[in-house]
């Protein structure tokens, strides 16, 4: 399996370092520029500042490794980096700057479904090319985004087949109250159902709530074997503090997150969460000497800073682009998307991926335990990689995705 | 664990939350109640008090630390609102709306501030090893039922606190002279009432114990550079439904919107018992505009 990676890495580099060195002839307009603009908008101040930086840190880390190979098609890739400033109308509005008055040629960026949903009609009126790197609700489809970022098949539901193995029947739903953990435990209960489970109770808490007594109350009395939590945020240190100081810490009831990475964990304090469960494509500690090699370059720049799943993402997503835009032998969004999906699996880091037609990521899902370090240990990982499918069939039967 | 302990549990942390509304409360009640300061950066003041905690505890170590935190939170952000009154607020008396922007400028700042120095993810603060257990209740109602050590003292440290403050305003020469000046400002001062250092005392008290209630509350929430912006809605909201200026009416709207929203939550989501919630204070204030207590005061003639 290693080998088959390194050899799968080997030629693709080898390709691309062939493809930069051949003299390639460009279309006439672009003859002129030896360059090539990208757009790369996160949120560079503001609450979702904290986890958007590194993602753009990422993305740029990808396109100055890709220029020192030789760039893409011949020419360096510029990035102009925008801020969406955590508020979904201002990524419409740079995402609209980028297309029409940088012509840049594909956008790397979003992190919150509000953000991707407020950009959606601004890519479909341009026919622009969106790369989105942070896992996601699922129940949508646009030609016009690359959706790399798990969908719910490839997170959630990896998660709650790693709970039923482990003889967990009773769940309980815990999330903040938007439209990612409504449409989350939307499926995780008709799933639950499905498989003979129990839901042991559902809660919301306003988004950046912090008192769980009522909360805890409920969880106390439900007696659940497993608690599913899709917190964002802060809410997220309110909550495990005050299971603590409850007596109920991750050791006695455990907690399967789904929105605590890396990153996330440093913040709210490893000792807090110690013991409690992950779920994601991508963790800093894979075994994967590629994640290896990522994990070194981006610590090289950035020192002592996690890696997590998004960034990961948004790293594969420049490289995915590179391939596609160097297999279409141009950089037109509508030939680029098309020749994405024709890829053959590749590992940046995160294992083999490849983007299915559905314009979402095939990726492997994995289940980890918080070790005191702040790392996280990968207990559980599914059967290869899982195609993507973006609604589910038990809860959105009859819908699908027609590009 | 049954229903009846639901609701006996529910119960307790209604208790528990209004508990927490008080000790974030009773600053505001000071500033806001007794001087007509808006002071939009009291929520900074819980903040600073997170804060200050975390760097005691990072000093004097896990156990101590965090018993010396709770003075050095007091002591720290006393100081600054003493500092803040002298060179902002005291200039501002008597235009409650400058006050508003100049102390949501400061709020902003302190902000800032924290995040430049500590960064904007927050820091680690776990309750000491004396407090992270829970105290277990047997009996027939209550089996299953426990209270987590963490809440018992916050209870604890707000009843303290209120108990502390009401003493230095109902039986002290300070609290004489804060009374007369609340009252009637020229009279006070025409009787010779030091009116400047009154108002001085006031506001820095009201900080201090928001910096002690920050240093509190920083067992069961974050302390992140905005946590403060958490608090000030609900602190205001009691302040204003207790009626200004009174203790009592602050007390009794703390426990009434913890007791109302904890119950409320047997029944219903959080989200939803917030909506019931500010329904009804929206009602309440049309029936009764000066709170549940109000006092006669000439400050509030004026205004």
């Amino acid at each position: 399996m290693t080998i088959s990676r390194f050899a799968k890495r080997a030629t693709f580099v080898l390709v691309a370092a062939a493809l930069s060195a051949t003299t390639f002839s460009p279309s006439p307009s672009a003859a002129a520029a030896d360059t090539v603009d990208v757009g790369v908008l996160q949120s560079l101040t503001g609450t979702m500042a904290i986890s958007e930086v590194t993602v753009k840190n990422a993305t740029l880390l990808a396109i100055d490794q890709i220029n020192a190979k030789g760039g893409v098609l011949g020419k360096k890739i510029v990035p102009i980096v925008e801020d969406g400033a955590s508020d979904p109308s201002m990524f419409a509005q740079k995402a609209q700057k980028l297309i029409e008055q940088d012509k840049v040629a594909t956008v790397f960026g979003g992190w919150t479904s509000a953000s991707r949903k407020a950009m959606l009609p601004v890519f479909e009126r341009f026919h622009g090319l969106l790369w989105y790197p942070v896992q996601f609700e699922g129940n949508e489809c646009s030609p016009d985004i690359m959706y790399s970022g798990a969908q719910p098949n490839q997170q959630i539901l990896p998660a709650l087949e790693w709970a039923e193995q482990k003889g967990d029947k009773s769940i309980f739903l815990l999330g903040s109250d938007y439209v990612f953990p409504r449409t989350a435990n939307l499926i995780l209960k008709k799933h639950i159902v499905h498989d003979g489970g129990t839901v042991a109770g559902e809660e919301y808490v306003p988004l950046g709530g912090s008192d769980f007594s009522a909360v805890i109350n409920k969880i106390k009395l439900a007696k659940p074997q497993i608690i599913f939590n899709t917190l964002n945020g802060d809410s997220n240190v309110s909550f495990f503090k005050q299971m603590a100081a409850a007596g109920l810490p991750s050791s006695k009831l455990p907690v399967m997150s789904f929105s605590i990475a890396e990153q996330e964990a440093k913040a709210i304090g490893p000792s807090l969460l110690e013991g409690s469960y992950a779920a994601w494509n991508y963790f800093e500690s894979l075994p994967d000497p590629v994640n290896k090699k990522f994990v070194a370059a981006y610590q090289a720049k950035y020192p002592g800073s996690p890696v997590d799943d998004p960034m990961a993402h948004g790293y594969l997503d420049v490289y995915a682009w590179a391939a596609a835009v160097t297999k279409a032998g141009s950089f037109d969004p509508d030939k680029v998307r098309k020749a994405a999906v024709t890829l053959a699996y590749s590992d940046v880091g995160l294992g083999e991926t490849k983007f299915a037609t559905n314009q979402s990521l095939v990726q492997t899902g994995y289940v980890a335990q918080l070790e005191p370090s702040g790392q996280f240990k990968i207990l559980w990982q599914s059967k290869g990689p899982i195609v993507p499918v973006p609604y589910d069939p038990l809860s959105f039967p009859g819908k699908t995705c027609v590009l | 664990m049954s229903e009846s302990t639901l609701v006996v549990g529910q119960l307790f942390n209604g208790i528990s939350v209004a508990s927490i509304l008080l000790l974030a409360a009773l600053g505001l009640a000071l500033s806001f109640g007794l001087m007509r300061v808006i002071n939009m950066a009291h929520g900074e003041m819980l903040m600073m008090g997170g804060y200050l905690t975390y760097l005691s505890i990072g000093v004097f170590g896990k156990g101590p630390g965090f018993a010396i935190g709770l003075v050095v939170a007091f002591c720290g952000t006393a100081l600054f609102g003493a500092l803040l009154e002298v060179t902002l607020i005291r200039r501002l008396y008597g235009r409650p709306l400058d006050t508003l922007l100049a102390t949501w400028g400061v709020s902003l700042i302190l902000q800032q501030a924290a995040r430049s120095i500590f960064g904007p993810i927050g820091v680690e603060v776990t309750a000491p090893p004396w407090l992270s257990g829970t105290l277990s209740l047997g009996g027939t109602v209550m089996t299953g039922f426990s209270i987590p050590g963490v809440r018992a003292f916050i209870i604890v440290l707000a009843a303290v606190v209120l108990g502390a403050v009401a003493l230095i305003i109902a039986r002290t020469r300070l609290g004489l002279l804060i009374r007369a000046v609340h009252e009637n400002r020229p009279i006070a001062d025409a009787l010779g009432a030091n009116t400047r250092f009154i108002d001085l005392a006031v506001f820095s008290l009201g900080t201090g114990v928001a910096g002690l209630a920050g240093s509190a509350l920083s067992l069961i929430a974050p302390v992140t550079p905005t946590v403060g912006q958490s608090y000030i809605v609900y602190a205001f909201l009691v302040v204003i439904v207790g009626g200004l200026g009174s203790l009592t009416g602050t007390l009794a709207a703390a426990l009434l919107v913890g007791v109302f929203s904890a119950t409320a939550q047997i029944a219903t989501s959080q989200s939803f018992s917030d909506v019931l919630l500010l329904v009804c204070v929206i009602v309440f204030m049309q029936f009764r505009p000066r709170g549940i207590v109000a006092q006669g005061s000439r400050a509030l003639d004026e205004t």
